[in-house]
């Protein structure tokens, strides 16, 4: 049965992946995107990373497509901007070839994977999620705290970039 | 959860400058906006701290949280590099913000953020640290470069250094994800091994050492991957244009280098040609680009492209697989030496540029500079000393790292590599002088002068002459430097 779900769940985010870029309508693109994530998040299943299936859904699917389709109703898109030109269909083609030969020479490499540390009993007593709760919280401890101060960076930085004016700003010298 | 405080205490340098950045941001709503300079000199004094500690441990290597960090010699050389840039780009900025009327406490804050992704980047052994000191420092730049928020230039510099950086990361991510795949550890280290027992000719370990390639060379600006770096340093505030050109290259090639060298270190038969051609095409290309240029900024930026051309001279000595350990740990050095001589220099340079104004605006045209030693003598010969210097003409600190990096190549026995860039170089002096030429040998035109309204600033002031001690002074004096990189070298396995 696995098999028949990962050739579903990867053949259609493939297919998603494709329409996100290709369709013409940006609404109708936003919606591929989502098609694309919950079939990611099918993936993620089958892996039995239930914690990253929950996330993905929640994060992804849920607030950054939202997100997304909000701004591009904002925008208010003509349909007709088509980002996709015919006429670099060869240099497409091209890239694909490209990306594929370099795929098919990275499988060819024995990847060894990483292998966690946590005891395969203790995982399926607690659960993935507080597996990764316990790495994220010791072995990742550093990147995990680098990674807050580079949040509250992009608060600040959008926080700067979004201010409206003040009259000490446009007052003159 | 135990956190050893040992780890702590290795990382006292990070901590105070992230610290010091939080408390910025916080007492800025607080302070007056006469008084915005208190948190500039607040996060100088953060860093001369910084620099004293740092120095203090100069001699020792410690390794913290289980080796994801590593606080040897070679990083604490690179952090005294950027405490100093970083000094000196806020000084620069105290006097340049006041005149371009940016009055956001924030800039500081960021500035700060930026200089500890670096200094993570500089110390990390850990592929998926030095990717999010990378992202800390680029993240901040981006914002940085679009802080001019009425001017369309800047705010088009900061979208498009925002979309080819975010890019560009997601190159080098994909690569580190390949070698994590192949190596089951994120770990210079376990990187290393992984190269030992794969053997050379693993597609995955190439494919992943090329897509590291492409992430780095954007970061440090060389061909075929500087495309962004004219109209950003353009765009930028001048300030964080002089940050961005020295700290955050300095930066890149750091980690850059400790990647190459000691994760990849057994692929260098592999990466050396890969370097070797892009090398040359940086030096061809951002030499004879920059002829062509009639904007100041852009000239610098093509500039500090084929410097990185010259840096990377000693990158391909340091990765020659035949030659033996001393002569790579010269090539080593010598780039290390370089990159400290290319930061005074290049520093100054934009500091003149923030200097001059035109009408209220930057002087930035290079037809503005006419006749300007008549106007301005002073700054006429700091320009004239930054131009002397970058185009490598002694006694300036220019010709000495441009010496070490050429005796590095023939040492190695790369004389051709030598001599194709010691003729670029004569070709890069026709566009340094010309500034000088256009400066001294021409009369000034009374309608369009340049004026300086800032050299009342103290902090300026402190600035240009600490740019102008350091170019001339490791022209004169280069050993103590010289010494100094040869002890800080990485070890060669």
């Amino acid at each position: 049965m696995v098999p028949v779900f990962f050739s579903y769940f990867s053949l259609v985010s493939i297919l998603a992946g494709v329409l996100t870029v290709a369709l013409p309508n940006p609404v109708h693109c936003g919606l591929a995107l989502l098609t694309l994530l919950l079939h990611v998040a099918g993936l993620f299943l089958l892996l039995n990373a239930e914690f990253l299936f929950v996330i993905q859904i929640i994060v992804y699917a849920g607030a950054i497509v939202v997100l997304y389709l909000f701004v591009l109703m904002l925008l208010n898109l003509k349909t007709d901007e088509r980002v996709l030109h015919h006429r670099y269909a060869v240099i497409l083609v091209a890239a694909a070839a490209i990306c594929g030969g370099l795929l098919l020479m990275a499988l060819r490499s024995p990847f060894q994977g990483a292998k966690g540390h946590a005891p395969v009993e203790a995982v399926l007593q607690d659960g993935g999620s507080y597996a990764i709760g316990i790495t994220i919280f010791n072995e990742y401890l550093l990147q995990f705290e680098i990674v807050g101060v580079f949040l509250l960076g992009a608060i600040i930085g959008a926080i700067v970039l979004a201010k409206t004016p003040t009259a000490v700003d446009v007052e003159p010298e | 959860m135990t956190l050893p405080l040992g780890d702590l205490v290795a990382i006292i340098p990070e901590l105070i400058v992230a610290t010091v950045a939080c408390l910025v941001l916080v007492l800025d709503p607080i302070t007056p906006p006469s008084r915005t300079h208190w948190l500039a000199w607040l996060s100088v004094a953060s860093l001369v701290a910084c620099f004293g500690i740092t120095v203090s441990r100069m001699d020792a290597t410690v390794t913290a949280f289980s080796d994801l960090m590593i606080l040897d010699p070679y990083a604490g050389y690179w952090k005294l590099l950027l405490y100093v840039v970083t000094a000196l780009t806020i000084l620069l900025s105290l006097a340049y913000l006041r005149v371009e009327r940016i009055h956001l406490g924030e800039y500081y804050g960021l500035i700060l953020l930026s200089l500890a992704g670096m200094m993570i980047m500089v110390s990390a052994a850990d592929l998926l640290v030095i990717y999010l000191g990378t992202e800390l420092m680029s993240l901040s730049l981006y914002v940085l470069a679009g802080f001019k928020r009425f001017e369309v230039r800047s705010l088009e510099a900061s979208a498009k250094y925002f979309v080819l950086g975010s890019f560009s990361s997601g190159i080098l991510l994909y690569g580190i994800s390949l070698l994590f795949g192949v190596a089951g550890s994120t770990r210079l280290s376990a990187i290393a091994a992984a190269v030992g027992t794969h053997g050379l000719d693993d597609p995955a370990l190439l494919f992943a050492m090329i897509l590291l390639v492409v992430g780095f060379g954007f970061k440090i600006a060389v061909v075929p991957f500087h495309m962004w770096t004219p109209d950003v340093y353009e765009g930028s505030p001048t300030s964080v244009t002089a940050f961005m050109a020295v700290a955050s290259k300095a930066a890149s090639f750091a980690a850059f280098l400790r990647v190459f060298l000691e994760g990849l270190g057994g692929l260098r038969e592999k990466w050396y040609a890969l370097f070797l051609v892009i090398c040359v095409a940086t030096l061809i290309l951002g030499n004879v680009v920059a002829i062509v240029q009639t904007n100041i900024k852009r000239m610098l930026a093509y500039s500090s492209i084929a410097h990185a051309g010259y840096a990377l001279i000693g990158v391909v000595v340091a990765g020659q697989a035949a030659a033996d350990n001393e002569t790579r740990a010269l090539g080593l050095s010598s780039v290390m030496l370089y990159l400290a001589m290319y930061a005074f220099m290049t520093f100054g340079a934009f500091a003149v540029v923030a200097l001059l104004r035109k009408g209220g605006l930057e002087g930035e045209e290079i037809e503005d500079f006419t006749g300007l030693a008549k106007r301005q003598p002073l700054a006429a010969l700091l320009m004239l000393v930054f131009m002397v210097s970058l185009a490598g003409i002694p006694p300036t600190a220019g010709f000495i790292g441009k010496l070490y990096v050429f005796m590095a190549a023939v040492n190695a026995g790369l004389t051709w590599l030598a001599v194709v860039a010691v003729l670029l170089t004569a070709v890069s002096a026709y566009y340094y002088l010309r500034v000088v030429m256009v400066m001294y040998m021409r009369e000034p035109d009374p309608s369009a002068g340049l004026v300086s309204r800032l050299t009342t600033s103290p902090a300026l002031t402190l600035v240009l002459a600490s740019a102008f001690a350091g170019v001339i002074l490791l022209g004169l004096f280069p050993d103590p430097l010289v010494s100094i990189t040869t002890s800080a070298v990485l070890p060669f396995k």
